[in-house]
């Protein structure tokens, strides 16, 4: 699993990847989504819909990070603008 | 007659020294100006458009290829409601007994809502996605990212993010021409790639 952040004149970079089965990696990536969501980020795994169209899911716990997830994408909260 | 002549021309020289001084200290303190500001927000085309091109990647590899492939051609997504009411079924005219709805994604433009059937414009949804740490003095995302990230806050949690957005009628930020406009162009697209999928298929049938 690799988290990913989206970063202004950069693009997504990688915060960090393991195995969530792996009880080190789990730790090291509760500890990167928890700073992530603490810093103001919101957290989205894009996945596919059973009818075989691609969305996302925005997860607030890494409890919600479904097990076969490939990416975890951090991104700026929304804020209303204009 | 030449010590006159002197008198006047330092009196004229003096005189204009007066007048053009304050103006060219002026134009120095601008000039200097101008050239803090350039060094202060570092900004380099190059490291812009290196992100575009990753944030591309990464838009490309999230949605649809449908969803990509528009993006690509038309500069903007599709992206259909997902409220399980929306509009009230028969409600009114306009609403057309419960017509499903959808919004237009632009980067760094509102996102546009409108009714398909009728290609009337509902509302524009004005939200940001600010990154207040501001790596290279900027807190705008790329493009392509602006772009993913509506996408992924409108399929993921749409009520949350159009709470959030403040909304306007149509035609404040996004001319309501241009976005029907765009309408008209997302039609004329499907037309053709719809097209293009027949020939491919009755192709491979023969």
């Amino acid at each position: 699993m690799k988290f990913l952040r989206m970063k202004p004149g950069h693009g997504e970079v990688l915060l960090t990847e393991g195995d969530p089965a792996v009880r080190a990696d789990e730790e090291r990536l509760v500890a990167a989504f928890c700073e992530q969501l603490d810093a103001g980020m919101w957290a989205a795994v894009p996945e596919r819909a059973p009818s075989g169209r691609r969305q996302a899911k925005m997860v607030k716990q890494f409890s919600e990070i479904p097990t076969d997830a490939e990416r975890v994408i951090f991104f700026p909260r929304a804020a209303g603008g204009c | 007659m030449l010590l006159a002549l002197c008198a006047t021309t330092i009196v004229i020289v003096a005189l204009m020294w007066e007048v053009c001084m304050p103006r060219i200290e002026e134009e120095l303190d601008k000039r200097r100006a101008r050239r803090a500001h350039v060094a202060g927000v570092g900004f380099d085309p190059g490291r812009e458009r290196r992100a575009e091109q990753r944030a591309r990647q990464l838009l490309k590899s999230c949605v649809n290829e449908e969803e990509w492939a528009m993006y690509r051609d038309l500069g903007f997504i599709r992206v259909w409601g997902r409220n399980a009411d929306g509009p009230e079924r028969g409600g009114t005219d306009r609403t057309l007994g419960g017509a499903p709805y959808a919004y237009l994604v632009y980067p760094h433009k509102p996102i546009v809502s409108f009714l398909p059937q009728t290609r009337q414009l509902l509302s524009e949804y004005c939200v940001e996605f600010p990154d207040e740490t501001r790596p290279y003095g900027s807190a705008r995302l790329p493009d392509s990212d602006d772009v993913l990230a509506k996408w992924m806050a409108l399929t993921g949690d749409e009520r949350r993010l159009i709470a959030t957005a403040n909304m306007h009628l149509p035609g404040r930020q996004v001319d309501p021409k241009q976005a029907r406009r765009d309408l008209w162009r997302l039609s004329e697209w499907e037309r053709a790639r719809l097209a293009k999928d027949r020939r491919s298929a009755s192709g491979a049938q023969a």
